[in-house]
């Protein structure tokens, strides 16, 4: 780490050598968050391979189910549907869900900014030439990317083995520039939404109750669980206006090719919305929150 | 000093009331805590029963000719959530101490009571607010229960002697999860610290939570053995749901060695659990300094 980077002294003046700082900074926090992470990799690969045995059951159950529409219905089980999902669909987009939650899941970033609110250890932030939400998305940031360097052979390992499940193969090249860019502002929208969750923290001193409630929520409403479409209509036109399916729901759905191709810019024009508002919601609440913050002790 | 056993039965009941009674204390002690807690249980109890009451508005039952439609399959998601709630208040919360008392060297004062060790931790912390998901369970059996005895087609009551049996069984598959979990947890005395203990449990049981005979097909028969024979956690859930929905009726010859194996299954796995952790308390090294 090089020493100018924490130092308290006004940095240079000149524009670009304010640029050349902060990239030096931001260089610095991605090098130690990603040598933090890299340490335990071996248990990683592992936990993230255990991380696919629930979508086991998952492909049973939804065997069982589809099996049993085909015998009442009459019919094939490759032509068997439930809202425009085959069978090998659904396990398909579970496995693209488990993708977009490695991107827009963030664990530990709500909790960890209470945790700091209470523990006074926000202080740090005030006095240092560092802006916390910044400096918690470039962490955020390499931490995934360290966790992409090694999750990548799992995740190869197990869409290898299920290819057949992707039936219609590879999309075209604008459904995965759109699936790439889906995932990409699904990173962001779970970062903002998480931070701004956590600021709750300067109101509140205990969030965790909170917290868990959220998560209930969003993995009920992100699609984790079901695709969103099997939703009664209703309910589904009502969860389709929250911003909570851009976490997984979105992506899988568009690399599915469930989203119609004519309709992914505005689609995603809209999660761009959804994703400044939580910028905007996540900057005021923290602005605000400093303001009735007061640190005591040492 | 040798006890007749009947005095050392009531006195291990003792041990485990004053145990409860300590544990209810605590909670009260946090109540809006306790209260939270109950809530978010019972919230992800009502997402799971809207998930299966979706699953249900496109198929009438799950696997074809299983006999698993909406109403029994409910009867089986409530003894999923009666048996968890149990484990979840009786032996998680012990579990998760026993891996912490080997790595701080705490176990040490628990080998010294004169009392039986695996009693004392398998016991020491009731965690009163996983009961909550009982009483949720016993809606969902209720309600599925009144709506199998009233429905047009096929209606049906469970006969008395059933329902002595699914309380049997009951008690049988939390047996079972709880010498799986003694197991998993003793383990962490040879690894030092066992950190996955709780993720590798979630796993396994998630095959439980489902009718057994939907793994039995293609590659799913490995596994469909597997947790039938060897870690037998598709026995826990199945054969006391089985008895009371009675999905398919009259029951097999394949349905009542099912049960036969289910109770000998039990008792294996307690016996299993008991000598793995003795063997495992005897490598037991104090981390004291």
């Amino acid at each position: 780490m090089s020493s100018s980077v924490f130092s308290t002294e006004t940095p240079a003046r000149t524009t670009s050598q304010r640029l050349s700082w902060k990239l030096s900074l931001w260089r610095t926090i991605l090098s130690t968050a990603l040598g933090e992470r890299l340490v335990y990799r071996g248990d990683f690969a592992l936990g993230t391979l255990m991380r696919f045995l629930p979508i086991v059951t998952q492909i049973f159950l939804w065997y069982a189910i589809f099996d049993s529409i085909e015998a009442t219905q009459g019919g094939k089980l490759e032509s068997t549907e439930i809202r425009g999902f085959h069978f090998t669909d659904i396990v398909a987009y579970y496995l693209l869900t488990m993708v977009a939650r490695a991107f827009s899941s963030m664990p530990g970033l709500a909790s960890g900014i209470a945790r700091e609110i209470r523990d006074g250890e926000i202080k740090r932030y005030l006095i240092q030439p560092i802006d916390l939400i910044s400096f918690l998305l470039l962490t955020r940031i390499a931490h995934k990317m360290a966790y992409y360097a090694i999750a990548i052979l799992p995740f190869a390992l197990v869409f290898f083995l299920c290819r057949d499940y992707f039936a219609s193969g590879w999309p075209s090249w604008p459904v995965l520039i759109a699936f790439a860019g889906s995932l990409a502002m699904g990173f962001l929208i779970g970062f903002f939404l998480e931070a701004a969750i956590g600021m709750i923290g300067f109101w509140f001193l205990e969030v965790s109750s909170l917290l868990f409630v959220y998560m209930l929520f969003s993995f009920f409403l992100s699609g984790h669980m079901f695709p969103l479409t099997m939703l009664p209509d209703n309910v589904a036109t009502f969860v389709n206006l929250l911003p909570f399916k851009y976490l997984a729901y979105f992506p899988a759905a568009i690399f599915l090719g469930k989203i119609p191709e004519e309709d992914l810019p505005m689609e995603l024009a809209i999660e761009a919305c959804w994703l400044t508002f939580f910028i905007i919601v996540c900057r005021i609440a923290y602005a605000r929150g400093v303001r009735r913050y007061s640190g005591f002790g040492g | 000093m040798e006890l007749d056993p009947r005095s050392d039965q009531t006195k291990y009941w003792k041990v485990f009331l004053t145990f409860a009674r300590n544990s209810l204390v605590r909670d009260m002690t946090f109540r809006t805590n306790f209260v939270l807690q109950c809530i978010s249980s019972l919230g992800w109890t009502l997402m799971n029963v809207g998930f299966y009451l979706i699953i249900f508005q496109y198929t009438t039952s799950i696997g074809a000719d299983s006999g698993w439609d909406r109403d029994k399959f409910f009867l089986f998601i409530a003894t999923t959530w009666f048996i968890n709630s149990l484990v979840q208040a009786f032996f998680m919360p012990n579990a998760e101490e026993f891996s912490e008392l080997i790595r701080t060297g705490g176990l040490d004062f628990a080998l010294l009571k004169p009392i039986d060790t695996q009693f004392l931790i398998s016991f020491r912390r009731v965690d009163w607010s996983a009961l909550s998901n009982f009483a949720a369970g016993f809606i969902i059996a209720l309600i599925a229960l009144y709506s199998l005895a009233t429905r047009q087609v096929d209606p049906m009551t469970p006969s008395v002697l059933s329902i002595l049996l699914y309380v049997f069984f009951v008690a049988c598959g939390v047996a079972i999860m709880y010498s799986l979990m003694i197991c998993l947890s003793a383990t962490s005395i040879w690894l030092g610290r066992n950190q996955t203990l709780y993720n590798f449990w979630f796993y396994i049981t998630n095959f439980s939570r489902y009718p057994m005979e939907i793994y039995n097909r293609g590659w799913g028969r490995p596994l469909y053995g597997f947790f039938t024979f060897i870690i037998p956690v598709l026995l826990v859930v199945n054969i006391p749901a089985r008895i009371l929905a009675k999905p398919i009726s009259p029951q097999t010859w394949e349905d009542q060695l099912l049960i036969v194996w289910g109770l000998a299954a039990t008792l294996l796995s307690l016996w299993i659990s008991r000598w793995v952790f003795k063997r495992a308390l005897l490598s037991y090294r104090s981390a004291s300094s």
